[in-house]
């Protein structure tokens, strides 16, 4: 049997990427993957308390976070279609008006 | 009884109607309907007025009181609006509408060429409403109502003209110097309400008169002696008098209205309306004599130095009301009150006669650029010299009679004294001598005016501004009207009948004091004394008219004998002449004494001080404060998503840290 902590190692390290690439990127998609990452490192949490401790809840909510996951997808990417097609850039940092 | 137009309420209302109709709507109306707005609702007042005279005269009654609802309940205490109506209101009352009325009908004529027209009438009206509610309200808190009611009227007419700087101020003086008086009034009402718990005249007179001497003696003389502040300020008393000669700014009818006739008289009315209060407080009634003695006496001197006609007629206003003080400061109210009615008839009708001679030159008021004028203005002459017989005392004018009741009663009465009669006396022969010289240079001699007679009589549109004119009759027939009343307005005093008459109001309290303290005099001129004291009025009297014709010689002495020789006098008496006619530098001491360091206070330590360093730098500190933090930190608001994430993402593992931390401890 694999300790917890390693999975909560691996969890934590996924959360760290996720954090480091949307601090140090500036593509859009590039962030919105790392929101991903880090969503999924804290899922990745959940799923092993919820192993070590024998009860749905943890993966229950794993669920959710990933349905709620999949609707930011969504929406997330008709925003990033519609910024590049009124800014042609996926820069972030040229995207920092709301209106132009 | 029962119709409308018996309402007594009517009486002050109909004013205000007419006053709020002008005032609201008359700037679309014609002139024409202005005046007869103005004039119907203050002549069908004067017309209520007298109906309401004649039924309580002819009732018997002494007096009628009518409420007409609660205005304030406070616990125990409780004001109405309610309407007294005795003989001391019903002489007022007539003076104010009828002599009211009369200067409406001039003002038509007088203010036709000033802008403004509605507005001057409806202010005129609001004044008598004011006024009216003055003289009729049936206890202090009503009066006191009117009294700040008329202060607003004269400040309001007063500053006219308020595009010229000197007759806006002169508003502000008035009102200013009024609140201070006023301040002495409101505290006598707080002390009313606190020793008695009522306002009521009745209720206050009828506890006062329950009252033993010892136990409130302190009250009632505190009370008097507020009461006179209040007094000192609406009458133009020592040492509150310095607005009304400045007040002579407005135009002439309100001079006349407010600043002669009626308003400056609401003091002596308070006085005379708490007679009872007065009587028990012999220091304050004392002071009121005082007061009102030199006040008569250090006017009339002022007045015989002044230039500016409408100004000798001014501190002859102070003078004479001085004279109504000294007269109910010893305890003659009635003297007082019939000095007040034929002052208001024959003082108005100088100010309307000055009035029309200004209006007949062309708004100059110097009397040294008159002279000459009876031969232009032959009506405005002949009644002015009758008003000028009438106040300089000379039988049979009204003047007279009631001028020679107040030095009797000065001289007699228990609470009179020698030095009041002489220094009477005296100011008598001044006030002589002043009229007079304001009548011989203005109506005698040889016109001094901007043009040459001759010039005007080749000149064949008589109306020209340089030329001399009489006024149109608009402006005569009050002039003749209230002419006819200084004649005759007298022969009422005949034999005691108007004292008699207002023997109801007046409360006989100092009989018995009186009595206890010269009861051994009055038994023993009980039956002879009544002869002798006769023959000793006859001398008085006779030394009075003496002196008033003897002012008259020294004036026609020197303005027409030898017109040369008043320059000399004035150049020979050198100091005094130049502190006389600099009015003894009152102005002058107040505005160094009370009115510098006020400023002072004001601007450099309210103003620059409190109010700039203190509050608005409080103010302005805070707000750069909260800039410069706000700079630091709107640095941070950068619009870079990424360094919000660094800073979440900072927090977040201060966060973990921290629970780590406390989880290992």
């Amino acid at each position: 049997m694999i300790p917890v902590s390693w999975y909560l190692l691996l969890s934590a390290f996924l959360f760290a990427c996720g954090v480091t690439g949307f601090l140090i990127k500036r593509n859009i998609i590039t962030l919105f993957m790392s929101i991903e990452l880090m969503l999924n490192g804290v899922n990745l949490s959940f799923i092993a308390f919820a192993t070590r401790l024998g009860t749905l809840d943890g993966h229950i909510f794993v669920f959710f976070v990933m349905v709620v996951a999949a609707a930011e997808a969504a929406v997330g990417l008709a925003i990033i279609i519609s910024v590049y097609r009124t800014r042609e850039t996926l820069n972030v940092d040229r995207v920092n008006l709301l209106k132009l | 009884m029962k119709l409308f137009f018996w309402q007594p309420w009517l009486i002050p209302i109909l004013p205000l109607a007419g006053a709020l109709i002008n005032g609201l709507f008359g700037k679309r109306f014609t002139k024409s309907v202005i005046a007869a707005v103005a004039l119907c609702f203050t002549g069908a007042s004067f017309l209520v007025a007298c109906a309401h005279a004649y039924t309580l005269v002819h009732s018997g009654a002494d007096a009628l009181e009518i409420s007409y609802g609660t205005w304030i309940r406070a616990g125990a205490f409780s004001a109405d609006f309610g309407i007294y109506l005795d003989h001391l209101s019903l002489v007022m009352m007539l003076v104010v509408t009828g002599v009211g009325f009369l200067i409406h009908v001039y003002s038509v004529a007088y203010m036709e060429h000033e802008g403004g027209y509605y507005r001057f009438f409806s202010y005129l009206n609001f004044f008598m409403f004011f006024m009216l509610t003055l003289v009729l309200a049936n206890n202090y808190l009503l009066m006191f109502v009117g009294w700040e009611g008329v202060g607003l009227a004269s400040y309001l007419l007063i500053g006219f003209f308020f595009l010229k700087d000197s007759a806006a101020n002169a508003g502000k003086k008035a009102f200013i110097t009024n609140r201070v008086g006023d301040f002495g009034f409101l505290i006598a009402l707080f002390l009313l309400i606190q020793h008695f718990g009522t306002v009521r005249y009745a209720a206050v007179l009828d506890i006062v008169s329950h009252l033993s001497v010892e136990a409130t003696a302190g009250v009632l003389t505190a009370i008097g002696l507020l009461m006179l502040v209040g007094a000192c300020g609406k009458s133009a008393q020592i040492p509150l008098y310095v607005w009304l000669p400045d007040a002579m700014e407005g135009p002439t009818p309100v001079s006349a209205l407010i600043h002669a006739a009626t308003m400056v008289t609401a003091g002596v009315y308070m006085v005379c309306r708490s007679n009872a209060i007065f009587s028990r407080a012999p220091i304050a009634l004392l002071a009121v004599a005082i007061i009102g003695t030199l006040t008569s006496f250090f006017a009339a001197t002022i007045g015989i130095t002044q230039t500016d006609i409408k100004r000798v007629l001014a501190y002859s206003t102070v003078s004479q009301l001085g004279y109504m003080f000294m007269a109910a400061g010893v305890a003659a109210y009635s003297a007082a009150v019939f000095h007040l009615m034929t002052h208001a008839f024959f003082k108005a009708l100088l100010f309307l006669g000055a009035g029309s001679v200004i209006h007949g030159i062309g708004g100059e008021q110097d009397m040294r650029k008159m002279g000459g004028l009876r031969k232009y203005m032959p009506w405005t002459f002949w009644t002015m010299l009758i008003a000028t017989l009438a106040i300089s005392g000379i039988p049979p004018f009204a003047g007279f009679f009631s001028k020679d009741e107040i030095l009797w009663q000065a001289f007699s009465s228990p609470h009179g004294s020698k030095i009041f009669w002489v220094m009477g006396v005296i100011t008598a022969f001044m006030t002589s001598f002043y009229m007079f010289r304001l009548i011989f240079l203005t109506f005698t001699g040889e016109y001094r005016g901007a043009k040459p007679d001759a010039h005007a009589a080749h000149d064949d549109h008589g109306h020209d501004h340089g030329t001399p004119h009489e006024s149109p009759w608009l402006i005569l027939a009050p002039l003749v009207l209230l002419g006819v009343l200084s004649v005759i307005g007298g022969w009422v005093g005949i034999g005691n009948r108007f004292e008699q008459f207002l023997d109801p109001v007046i409360q006989k309290v100092s009989v018995e004091q009186s009595s206890a303290q010269n009861g051994e005099a009055a038994a023993t001129t009980g039956s002879e004394g009544a002869g002798e004291n006769k023959g000793l009025e006859n001398l008085l009297m006779g030394i009075s008219v003496l002196v008033a014709f003897s002012g008259l010689g020294l004036a026609w002495f020197l303005y027409v004998k030898r017109p040369e020789l008043p320059a000399r006098i004035a150049d020979a008496s050198g100091g005094l002449y130049r502190l006389v006619l600099n009015k003894y530098w009152i102005d002058e001491l107040y505005s160094a004494a009370i009115i510098g360091p006020l400023l002072w206070l004001s601007r450099v330590v309210l103003w620059q001080s409190i109010d700039q360093k203190l509050i608005d730098g409080t103010v302005n500190e805070s707000a750069v404060a909260a800039r410069d933090v706000s700079q630091i930190i709107r640095q941070q608001q950068s619009g870079l998503v990424r360094s919000y994430a660094g800073w979440i993402a900072a927090g977040a593992a201060a966060v973990v840290a921290y629970m780590v931390w406390m989880g290992t401890r």
